[in-house]
């Protein structure tokens, strides 16, 4: 009972957020609905024994993109009104269509037990524990090639978002 | 009794990521378009944590670790591109961006 309930709560809190982010008018609200969906994920991530994970998605997800995020909505201003007109004739129409096709399929493979991953898959009997000691033994081995790479990324996207802010015309008035 | 299995994660994730694709094909401000993309990149990683317990590996959660840096990143680059765009435009409505048009 216990088990249930602790993954239906999270789960309709994260579809409730996840609309949340689409449908809200007000850009804040939609990034109060992402916060929720993310909060909500990092519960299931800690029923999923991965506690590091979830941990890692508070501090980077809910605390640094959010922040980004709330940053540029105040910037560029809240109460701009959205045009929600159709630029492709119908495609709020067709796009509905195509989402309703898609839940409907995915019911029908949840509901139905031969597309169970049991059958497919054999889980294995042992527990991993997603703890730092196994996650840092493994990233900085066997992935340790990608980890210098991403280190890179990094870099490359810190210098591209300042070279796209700064601008040149304000800077030279000033200068 | 129900039991809660690798399914019911997976089915989740489906539902996250299909109303992320559906957000993306619906709404025209740029910002809650960003939005929507980080609800996909998040159901992946759902499934991707949802793996690692199912068959015993850690290899699925370091998976997620380089899935949110590049997330972060990308978030960096496309909210620095929104906020130069807007200065220009004093839009956010990806129906106006036709600056780079050929």
């Amino acid at each position: 009972m216990f088990e249930l309930l602790i993954f239906f709560l999270p789960a309709s809190i994260l579809i409730i957020g996840a609309l949340i982010v689409v449908f809200a008018k007000n850009p804040v609200h939609n990034a109060m609905g992402l916060v929720m969906t993310l909060v909500s994920l990092a519960i299931i991530y800690i029923t999923l024994n991965a506690t590091f994970v979830a941990m890692v998605q508070m501090l980077v997800y809910a605390g640094a993109v959010m922040t980004l995020f709330l940053f540029v909505i105040m910037m560029i201003g809240v109460d701009k009104k959205e045009q929600t007109s159709d630029s492709i004739k119908g495609q709020t129409f067709l796009v509905s269509g195509v989402f309703l096709i898609l839940i409907s399929l995915l019911g029908y493979v949840a509901v139905n037990s031969e597309f169970s991953w049991n059958l497919w898959f054999p889980a294995v009997e042992y527990v991993v524990e997603g703890t730092p000691q196994l996650i840092a033994g493994t990233l900085f081995t066997t992935w340790i090639f990608p980890f210098e790479i991403i280190s890179i990324l990094l870099i490359v996207a810190t210098a591209a978002a300042i070279a796209l802010a700064y601008d040149l015309k304000i800077r030279n008035k000033d200068a | 009794m129900l039991e809660v299995t690798t399914d019911w994660y997976l089915t989740l994730a489906a539902i996250l990521f299909s109303i992320g694709f559906f957000g993306m094909m619906i709404r025209k401000n740029a910002l809650i378009m960003f939005m929507c993309i980080e609800l996909m990149l998040n159901a992946v990683n759902l499934t991707f944590i949802a793996a690692s317990k199912h068959f015993g590996q850690i290899d699925g959660q370091i998976a997620v670790f380089f899935v949110l840096v590049v997330a972060a990143a990308e978030v960096v680059v496309g909210l620095a591109i929104i906020v130069s765009i807007f200065r220009k435009q004093s839009s956010a409505s990806v129906d106006v961006l036709n600056v780079s048009r050929g």
